[in-house]
């Protein structure tokens, strides 16, 4: 059997921006498994521009901004393979995947990264009633076909939901010669970033219906046409409300779900709220040696946030190689509470941490004016006024480990969404 | 001129094709899509039910318990995936468990064995999901899951074999007696043939009225499904029915051939045949109907959902029989539950018929089996790493949710009556049928579509002409 100190599942922003990381940190014998016939993930079918605004200060589009990644694990002559599924994980880090060329084979890991990213919400899970015809798709399938096939899959489009995915892709299809007539909402605010809602709607006329839901798929071959109500306030359809859209093509864009069925069979204990692993500040999982990072983790807003979180994970699997496993020490757990939903890490050790720690979450609702507290035990450490908070955009605050140093009975800190 | 030609490729159209090719004869299957097993055949409770439930004489009490003896070995010989998990009938504390004694009686005179009937304890050992308020249940250890796309397509690939001729994306429009037998006017051509066979599932009384002064009337009784993922693909391990009551005949939940999770079917009487679509109302009344029998069915784990259309015939049975005043035109009609389970012996039963009406004899060099398709995950790493190394194609993931590689998908679409849609495809080799719901794989399978047809990546369907996948190149709609 073939082994590693490290290998990487996935070779999209998070892998990559993983691997160049612990290479960085003197780590040498890496693999990069990757399942497409090339490096970069889903940033290869974005083609807009707006990546990159953190990391490297200048605007790219999704294929430059891999490339960016791509090129330093070519010089860092980090190896891969490319069209290779990981078949199974165990809990003692043995990996199963397959290709082509190689067969089936085995590779005994020292240290796992989990960098596997996410899938659409289809529209099985979404139970919209109605006709199965042809003509619904996730709205990053129809990205893909338009943007690496060259193919249009429709020409009167209906878009349901307002994640960024669906908004870039109503002013592609627009771009593109197709007709957007409306992007529908369930939630009473948009699951995407607020640029993407000016960018791709707004300067585009495309009308966004808040609190809006499909209902009903009509025409039995193709779609024919969708039928829009609008909910209440616990999301169900008001009588009366019914408008119908003639359409050829409905796209889905409702959220993103973790792609943890590999983490599952590796034992790794997952989070309901994010569906992605439950992590330490050093992003490892339940299982000693396995990381995460990106997508896989938590469904992130920016990709430069991917990478900064997959370089955190790239270093702390280098140490894990390098001194093995981490001396027992405390444990602190990061609670969310009012408004906030969850957080990456849910847990931190105040004498291994690094000096500073990210930790990230997203709120449960818009809002305005508030602020972000946290509090060591019932003792308030911080506030932080924001004007607007949204679910769709990520927020962070930063725990410092000399400020932890100073609370050594500490066992749970509390973060929370409060008047400002 | 043929033999025999029967209209609609169904399971029921399949097994008879099938069962008449073991003689010689000029036989043709009709049916209008552009697949088989496209109409109520694709989307039921995937169950071969153990047959307590049919009134003792009838039709579907004979056919059912036959089609299930004879259901395993003819999975052997054609190669379609088949399971005895037993199933269960299960009475609430509201109920009358007399119910259930009245079902063990029903089934013994059908001819079902083992039945028996087990108390709360011992259901929990084997159910441990099993509802709060169940008393007890009857349990029917030949009670059976089976894969209805791969029953329906090995029967087809097998009477293929033997010779029967399949002209799909062809509908019958009329059917005028001749001197010799009939004319079968489609939209293609007209068939002429000395018997007809109407397996045509809701369609049938349309056709039997064309034919016939004995009218049928079928009503297309509409049931709702969801399918969960596999993740749920162990909630239960037995085929959970509910003993009908005040509130219907309520749904089952039962593991799937495949192992996912299936929770069904609602029933809803319609008027138009093609009315296959899920409502919300089905759909949510599912939920509440599954917690009588088993409790936590986590349907927030869904992946799809579906309907489909039963055949109900007025008289509550299975019509099967030459029609009284048209020779040489056969009926398998109103074919609704357990018409599954019957099909072999269905099967049996109308190729018997039209054997005799023909005088035929039987063919010396019939071919009694079938391969399916090679699934490369039952086998050995050293088998499969053999398969790859001749095969590269068999080392390609295609569908990463249920780890399909494209030498399945090349094997699809290659053999007779080789898939031509991306749902043929999936039927085939499960390929876009998991928890992404093909958002990953469908632009790859389309991809080697085109290659293998080959065809225009424009003229890809989803399920037949009229379902294009893609409208044009960018810039050019």
């Amino acid at each position: 059997m073939q082994t590693y100190d490290l290998v990487i599942i996935g070779g999209g922003p998070a892998g990559l921006a993983a691997a160049v990381s612990a290479r960085k940190d003197g780590l040498d014998d890496i693999l990069i498994l990757e399942r497409d016939k090339e490096l970069g993930g889903i940033l290869n079918q974005c083609i807009h521009n707006g990546f990159g605004l953190h990391t490297f200060r200048e605007e790219l589009t999704g294929p430059e901004y891999a490339a960016r990644f791509i090129s330093q694990v070519e010089e860092l002559k980090i190896p891969y393979k490319l069209n290779t599924m990981v078949m199974d994980i165990s809990g003692d880090k043995k990996i199963t995947a397959m290709n082509r060329e190689d067969g089936m084979f085995e590779i005994q890991a020292k240290a796992i990264i989990l960098a596997m990213g996410c899938r659409e919400r289809s529209r099985g899970a979404l139970n919209i009633p109605g006709y199965r015809p042809a003509g619904i798709y996730s709205a990053g399938t129809a990205q893909r076909l338009v943007n690496m096939e060259g193919y249009m899959p429709g020409k009167e489009v209906v878009i349901l939901g307002s994640g960024d995915i669906g908004l870039i892709m109503a002013r592609r299809m627009t771009l593109e010669g197709a007709t957007v007539k409306v992007v529908a909402e369930l939630m009473p605010y948009s699951g995407g970033l607020k640029r993407n809602i000016v960018q791709c709607l707004d300067d585009f006329g495309i009308p966004l219906k808040l609190s809006h839901t499909v209902i009903d798929i009509d025409g039995k071959d193709r779609v024919k046409g969708i039928t829009l109500a609008e909910v209440d306030s616990d999301g169900k359809p008001i009588p009366g409300t019914e408008e119908y859209y003639s359409c050829d093509t409905l796209l889905l864009s409702c959220g993103l779900i973790p792609e943890n069925e590999l983490s599952r069979s590796a034992g790794v204990t997952l989070s309901p709220i994010t569906s992605g692993p439950v992590v330490n500040d050093s992003l490892e999982t339940s299982q000693e040696g396995i990381f995460a990072c990106g997508n896989v983790l938590h469904v992130h807003d920016l990709v430069d946030y991917v990478s900064e979180e997959a370089a955190q994970a790239g270093r702390n699997a280098a140490r894990y190689v390098k001194n093995g496993s981490a001396p027992s020490d405390r444990t602190i757990e990061i609670l969310p509470t009012d408004g906030v939903r969850y957080t990456v890490p849910r847990y931190v050790r105040p004498t291994l941490m690094d000096d500073k720690l990210t930790v990230r979450f997203r709120v449960g609702q818009v809002f305005r004016n508030c602020s972000i507290t946290t509090y060591f035990g019932d003792e308030l450490i911080s506030r932080r006024k924001r004007q607007v908070m949204a679910p769709g955009e990520m927020e962070q605050i930063t725990l410092e480990k000399a400020k932890l140093a100073q609370y050594p009975d500490l066992t749970q800190i509390t973060i929370k969404i409060e008047e400002a | 001129m043929y033999d025999a030609a029967i209209i609609g490729a169904g399971v029921i159209g399949c097994a008879i094709a099938r069962e008449l090719s073991r003689y010689q004869i000029k036989a043709c299957v009709i049916e209008r899509e552009e697949d088989v097993c496209c109409g109520t055949s694709k989307a039921n409770s995937a169950i071969v039910h153990a047959g307590y439930d049919a009134v003792p004489g009838t039709l579907k009490a004979k056919l059912n318990v036959a089609g299930n003896q004879m259901m395993e070995q003819l999975s052997e010989d054609l190669d379609f995936p088949f399971r005895r998990n037993g199933s269960l009938v299960v009475c609430t504390k509201e109920q009358d468990p007399a119910g259930l004694d009245t079902l063990l009686e029903r089934g013994r005179a059908n001819g079902v064995p083992d039945l028996r009937i087990v108390d709360r304890n011992e259901l929990l050992a084997m159910e441990p999901n099993i509802s709060d308020d169940v008393t007890c249940a009857l349990f029917a250890p030949t009670g059976a899951i089976v894969c209805p796309f791969h029953l329906t397509m090995a029967l087809a690939e097998n009477a293929c074999a033997n010779g029967i001729v399949f002209k799909l994306n062809t509908a019958v429009t009329d059917i005028q007696k001749t001197s010799d037998g009939y004319d079968v006017i489609t939209d293609q051509e007209v068939i002429s043939t000395r018997t007809v066979i109407n397996a045509a599932g809701v369609y049938a009384d349309v056709l039997n009225n064309m034919v016939s002064s004995h009218k049928l009337t079928i009503t297309a009784r509409k049931g709702e499904y969801q399918l969960l993922d596999k993740s749920a693909g162990s909630h239960v391990s037995h085929t959970i029915f509910q003993l009908p009551g005040k509130m219907g005949k309520g749904v089952l939940v039962t593991p799937t051939i495949h192992g996912n999770l299936l929770v069904g079917p609602t029933a809803v009487d319609t008027d138009d045949k093609e009315e296959t679509n899920t409502t919300s109302e089905g759909l949510g009344s599912l939920s509440a109907a599954a917690a009588y029998s088993v409790k936590n069915v986590p349907l927030r784990q869904v992946i799809t959902s579906f309907a489909g259309l039963r055949a109900h015939e007025t008289g509550d049975d299975f019509i099967i029989g030459e029609a009284a005043d048209a020779a040489g035109f056969f009926n398998a009609a109103g074919i609704e539950s357990p018409g599954l389970s019957s099909a072999p012996a269905i099967g049996v039963m109308v190729a018997d018929m039209v054997k005799t009406y023909l005088g035929l004899d039987a063919k010396d060099d019939f071919i009694s089996t079938r391969q399916g398709i090679l699934r490369p995950e039952k086998l050995s790493i050293d088998e499969r790493n053999a398969l790859i190394h001749e095969q590269p194609a068999y080392g390609n993931i295609i569908c990463r949710c249920e780890m399909i590689t494209e030498g399945e998908i090349m094997d699809a679409i290659r053999r007779p009556l080789g898939a031509r849609s991306l749902d043929g495809v999936k039927r085939r080799t499960r390929a876009g049928m998991g928890r992404c719901q093909s958002g990953f794989c469908s632009p790859r399978v389309m991809e080697i579509l085109a290659r293998e047809v080959p065809m225009d990546i424009s003229a890809i369907t989803k399920s037949g002409n009229g379902s294009q996948i893609i409208c044009g190149r960018n810039k050019q709609i």
